[in-house]
């Protein structure tokens, strides 16, 4: 008899949590799958002659990103996103690992400072990059005060330029998942590893560096995946000089009107992130990135 | 563990500075008089002047956050019940659709804006402030789903066994111990889902309408087209609104603590 009663409390309660979970699964399915499905498809359809696209398979979208121009489009984000994430693993991470070892009142005060920047819209950060490069711009003339160059360089739309952008507006996240590993360290364990004669060198490699590993890793991911997608930095520090796959796909909606090729970009490009998350989880052993909500 | 050495700090030092020069340059510019950012041409409020008086700028205000509120709403909505009903059961499914539910988050905003695009058009919905709010909502539901899991997995059952031991219906229960329990990760799930959509520029950029524009869009093409006095001044003032609920939330949370 309990064993009913058991039974019945329990089919209630999976009638309830149906009930729960049905808003997220409905939209899930309807917004985030279907939409997904829908743009693989397309990328193996043809383009009509306007706007909008023919029932008719092809491979021929996916045979143009083969052709040098848009290839190199590929190899050159690529490119972008290995440098800028290397650098900001650089910059980011000494930055988050130090935070992580001031006192409370400084990490207080630290996050207040980092915070600012973070919510702030990066196009408005932007903004302030182009104040900086701006040809006769602030860079220039304090160049120019310090004799070390006696006309302006040309520093807005180029390559460099686009590459400050990108660290500029993805160094956060870095920083808040580096710390936020390093934070929830055990330090007795690098004293530990310090008083068993492991040299500074040493006791950071086999402990720190292991134990940050997946914030490093999570940072990683978070700069390295939206790098190829920022279209409006490339855009806007480096005029039409810098084409990125994001640029191109952004072209082909809006200029192109060709909406298979878009697609066909984009299942690549998400093809490539795939890959590096992949990656990630096998390197990192954990599905949550680290940091990402802070 | 304290730092002994003085590196750490300078390095942080400067590192922070630099974050903080074109913010910096920004602000100092916008009491710019000379429409040019080269020249220093004295002290105006010229361009605040302008701001106030642009109505195309104030009409994109309000439709980004006509947005944010919207897509943050129907985030609370479907992400707190997602976790709830998740919290009880663990199948398959539920990991499928868990997963797929944080896909937006991981996959390069760009594709997105391609993908509601496609698909907005394909089911011929009209393009404006209804496919901004469902494309928005997709990237601020995980937000606030993973917070409120995360906290619902940390959190005791036995207090809400108890209650409804001593006879407390499902709903009493939910609302006097759950509800009040998760509601910090909801908040901070808003306050991020909040902060994403209205700085969101590339998804909307793709599945908004000819009529309705948003801040970030208004700004962007702004800049493109060149000198932006004006937008200075805008920053300017975001920059001020930001900095003022920062050290806001960091007061009450310092009040909260000292009780």
């Amino acid at each position: 008899m309990p064993n009913k009663k058991k039974t019945k409390k329990e089919a209630a309660a999976q009638k309830k949590s149906n009930a729960l979970l049905l808003p997220l699964y409905l939209f899930t399915i309807i917004f985030v799958f279907a939409p997904l499905v829908y743009m693989i498809i397309l990328s193996f359809l043809q383009k009509a002659e306007i706007w909008g696209v023919k029932n008719v398979f092809t491979l021929e979208n996916y045979r143009r990103i083969l052709e040098p121009l848009y290839l190199g489009t590929f190899t050159e984000s690529l490119k972008l996103a290995f440098l800028s994430t290397a650098a900001i693993i650089l910059i980011g991470y000494p930055y988050g690992y130090f935070m992580a070892r001031m006192s409370e009142r400084w990490k207080k005060r630290m996050m207040m400072l980092l915070m600012i920047p973070f919510w702030t819209s990066a196009l408005i950060r932007l903004n302030g990059w182009i104040i900086v490069f701006r040809s006769n711009g602030v860079l220039d003339k304090l160049l120019m005060g310090l004799h070390l160059t006696d006309k302006p360089l040309k520093l807005l739309y180029s390559y460099e330029a686009v590459l400050v952008g990108m660290i500029y507006a993805l160094l956060p996240f870095m920083i808040l998942s580096v710390y936020s590993s390093a934070e929830k360290m055990d330090w007795s364990l690098v004293e530990a590893a310090r008083d068993l004669g492991a040299g500074r060198v040493k006791a950071f490699v086999s402990v720190t560096l292991k134990m940050t590993l997946p914030g490093l890793l999570s940072g990683v991911i978070l700069t390295f995946i939206p790098s190829m997608g920022l279209f409006f930095i490339a855009d806007l520090l480096g005029g039409n000089k810098v084409v990125l796959v994001g640029n191109v796909i952004q072209e082909q909606l809006t200029k192109g009107r060709n909406l298979p090729f878009a697609a066909a970009l984009s299942v690549v490009l998400m093809v490539l992130t795939s890959l590096i998350i992949a990656f990630y989880r096998r390197v990192a052993h954990t599905k949550e990135l680290e940091g990402m909500f802070v | 563990m304290k730092i002994k050495s003085k590196f750490p700090w300078i390095y942080i030092g400067i590192i922070t500075v630099l974050t903080y020069v074109p913010i910096v340059l920004t602000v100092v510019y916008s009491f710019n008089e000379s429409k040019i950012t080269s020249v220093w041409e004295g002290f105006s409020l010229k361009w605040y002047e302008q701001l106030f008086q642009d109505s195309d700028l104030a009409e994109a205000l309000r439709n980004s956050l006509i947005l944010a509120f919207c897509s943050c709403l129907m985030a609370v909505l479907i992400g707190t019940t997602g976790a709830l009903g998740m919290r009880s059961r663990k199948t398959k499914t539920s990991d499928v659709i868990a997963y797929l539910s944080l896909l937006p988050l991981m996959i390069p905003e760009i594709i997105l804006g391609m993908v509601y695009m496609a698909a907005f058009s394909f089911l011929q919905l009209p393009f404006g402030m209804l496919t901004l709010v469902i494309a928005h909502t997709t990237f601020c539901v995980p937000y606030v789903f993973t917070t409120v899991r995360a906290r619902l997995a940390g959190m005791d059952k036995s207090v809400e066994e108890a209650a409804r031991d001593l006879g407390a219906s499902d709903f009493r229960v939910f609302w006097d111990i759950t509800l009040p329990a998760i509601m910090p990760a909801i908040l901070s799930g808003v306050l991020l889902s909040f902060a994403m959509s209205f700085d969101d520029v590339v998804i909307s950029i793709f599945v908004t309408g000819p009529t309705v524009n948003t801040l970030p869009i208004k700004i962007y093409t702004r800049m493109k087209t060149g000198v932006t006095p004006e937008i200075n001044a805008l920053a300017t003032v975001l920059l001020a609104v930001t900095t003022g609920i920062i050290l806001l939330s960091s007061l009450v949370g310092r009040r909260n603590k000292n009780k």
